[in-house]
């Protein structure tokens, strides 16, 4: 055991990875020298050289359609895109190489790959590097899509997807790099892919999220306990695929919900989660399932950034009105 | 522009191949021209799918692919299908692709050519990658990708081959410029003379090459391929050849374009030019010619009805490949779609 932050973790993930399987690689820009813009990658191009920790020329879809023929071919390349807002360009090989090709060849070629992507907001970063777009993975056939909160789990997901024989997109809260800090066991471990986590029991009301509001959804429930209000926050960890189960098992039981989310609300994942849950459970809802998002607008700049994001306040109030009915 | 054998069948520079192997390579062609013709047909009876021709760039598509080893690593796109076929590609298999079947592209584990790339273009920057899993793992096979000159305008074109040349990827790029992306003439293409000049660019060589001719095209394709193999890098190959036929059999050339123009190319037919060499060396007779034509038609006719003859997929199918292992809402679809509405 080791007490590690998220980018220490998923360090401490691709070092294992590296050393124990000489078919991984890390390609992205600026992953080499100087251990990549958020420093998760530092150290292991010293280790493990330029042929396999590598640094790209600019250029993303460059950087997934080079890591598709390495992938076909045999390696096991885990991928950066440096932030969210500058993964778009890799989207046409993503929906139309990466993720079809194991159908289009009826599995005789696949592409057991990784891409991470640092994503979200709350730095005060510049324009293009706050976004948290995860639906537009979600909604591609083919991938799965996971963003893991905590240390422990960052490394046993990212071992998960890199041993995965197919595809995996990995999302990594930025804000939350080194927020938080536990015990990370030293050894190779996974978790499974696909099962939420309940972070916190409660009977009230179930509160859904992942990723970076994590932090705010744990906050609004300690202000909901203060007013005797019992809310089970569950992390999915997973969005595709979709633990399903637990979130049933959960609103089955408490009849509220709410889902939170930074990213937009038109066409979110919030609204995925919350037409599933009530297809299995509408009759256990004893109020409308409610969402807390960020807005319909462009992500703002630094000194906006509080007017946008969810916050533990917005996602009590909004849990405290599904318990109005 | 590299040439080495003139339309009328002469040699301009010593053949880099013997006359039993042109006239091996000259069976193949002909073969080549037999399938595009039937797929046409075929398309026009209903019992194909939208069919690309590449009449007039069978010696563009044969002679670089025969210069491949079994092992190499083929990327090409939805006009390459004689290429694919040289490197092993099923016959059966480019039909069944063409009916409408994912089957079609699935060939056999040995044969290494990924299903042709739909899109156009974002195919390049894969053979890049192939090349560098071969290299990092030690195989001696090298990459060699198949496209068009308009998908030289995209930016994966750029990507594929900035990539290739920083990280000296043993790759080929070979470029049919047939003159047209489907309206669009080779001019309106690139401000570029060249489509081989771009690779001075990226640092590395480009060779033009006159793609109707046979030997040429092998002898372009052969030297790139052992520099590749030398550690010596990528290299980008312009064929100069003709798109003789429509971009597919859903478009009308002349909506854009002269037939005389498309006339005058058949002047350059890469097939005649080779008959002529072979007839000179007393290798070809009309008898030949209708064994080897009766026998491709004869072979191509086994194939389409194998193609057909594939039971078809139900309706539980069209999930059994979207991932090693079904995850439960797909297990769900799945079993939804099977159980039909009755």
């Amino acid at each position: 055991m080791t007490v590690r932050n998220i980018a220490q973790a998923i360090n401490d993930a691709l070092d294992l990875a590296l050393g124990k399987d000489e078919a991984v690689v890390v390609f992205g820009e600026d992953v080499g020298r100087t251990g990549g813009v958020f420093r998760v990658t530092d150290g292991l191009r010293v280790q493990y050289g330029a042929e396999r920790v590598i640094d790209s020329p600019v250029a993303e879809s460059g950087i997934v359609g080079v890591g598709f023929g390495m992938a076909v071919g045999g390696l096991r390349p885990v991928l950066e895109l440096q932030f969210m807002g500058f993964s778009y360009p890799a989207y046409d090989q993503i929906i139309n190489h990466v993720a079809r090709i194991r159908n289009r060849s009826r599995h005789r070629f696949s592409a057991p790959l990784v891409i991470r992507i640092p994503y979200g907001g709350g730095i005060g970063a510049a324009e293009h590097h706050s976004e948290s777009m995860e639906a537009i993975y979600t909604h591609i056939p083919g991938l799965k899509v996971l963003v893991p909160s905590t240390p422990y789990d960052a490394k046993g997901l990212l071992l998960a997807a890199i041993e995965d024989p197919d595809p995996v997109v990995y999302l990594e809260p930025i804000r939350l790099y080194r927020a938080v800090k536990e015990d990370v066991p030293d050894e190779w471990y996974t978790l499974p892919i696909g099962a939420a986590r309940v972070e916190r029991e409660g009977d009230d009301v179930t509160l859904i999220t992942w990723g970076a509001m994590t932090k705010e959804t744990r906050q609004a429930a300690d202000l909901l306990a203060d007013e005797d209000i019992s809310a089970e926050v569950i992390d999915l960890r997973s969005l595709v695929p979709l633990d399903l189960e637990t979130l049933v098992e959960s609103v089955g039981r408490t009849g509220r919900a709410v889902v939170i989310h930074e990213a937009p609300r038109t066409s979110g994942f919030g609204g995925e989660v919350v037409a599933s849950v009530q297809e299995e459970c509408l009759f256990s809802l004893a109020s409308p399932i409610l969402r807390v998002t960020g807005w319909d607008t462009v992500f703002p700049l630094k000194r906006s950034e509080h007017h946008y994001l969810p916050s533990a306040s917005r996602i009590a109030a909004a849990a405290r009105r599904t318990l109005e009915s | 522009m590299l040439a080495i054998l003139t339309p009328s069948g002469n040699l301009v520079a010593p053949s880099p191949l013997e006359p039993d192997v042109v006239r091996r390579l000259y069976r193949a062609m002909v073969f080549a021209r037999t399938y595009d013709r039937k797929g046409t047909a075929l398309q026009k009876q209903g019992r194909l799918a939208t069919y690309a021709s590449f009449e007039g760039q069978e010696a563009a598509q044969v002679g670089s692919a025969a210069a491949l080893e079994p092992e190499d690593w083929m990327v090409a796109s939805y006009r390459d299908a004689a290429a694919m076929w040289m490197q092993g590609y099923p016959l059966e298999l480019l039909f069944a692709g063409r009916t409408g079947d994912e089957r079609g592209g699935s060939p056999p584990a040995h044969v290494p050519v990924l299903p042709p790339s739909i899109t156009v273009g974002g195919h390049m920057v894969h053979a890049v990658g192939l090349a560098w899993a071969a290299r990092l793992r030690g195989e001696r096979r090298v990459a060699i990708t198949y496209f068009g000159d308009g998908a030289t305008s995209e930016g994966d074109f750029h990507e594929a081959m900035n990539f290739a040349a920083v990280f000296n990827t043993p790759c080929v790029f070979f470029c049919q410029n047939n003159g047209w992306a489907i309206s669009l003439p080779r001019e309106e293409q690139t401000k570029s003379e060249t489509i081989a000049q771009k690779a001075i660019a990226y640092g590395m060589p480009g060779v033009q090459v006159d793609g109707n001719d046979l030997l040429a095209v092998y002898a372009a394709t052969e030297e790139a391929l052992a520099r590749a193999r030398a550690n010596e890098g990528p290299t980008l190959i312009e064929a100069v050849t003709y798109r003789i036929g429509p971009h597919t059999t859903a478009d009308d050339p002349a909506r854009y374009r002269a037939g005389t123009l498309t006339d005058e190319w058949r002047q350059r037919d890469p097939l005649e030019r080779v008959r002529l060499f072979l007839s000179e060396r007393e290798l070809w007779t009309a008898e030949w010619q209708e064994e080897i034509e009766a026998a491709a038609a004869s072979e191509i006719d086994r194939a389409i009805g194998l193609a057909e003859e594939m039971v078809p997929l139900g309706p539980g199918d069209v999930f059994a490949s979207m991932y090693a292992d079904l995850p439960r809402h797909l297990r769900l679809q799945q079993a939804e779609n099977m159980a039909g509405w009755g």
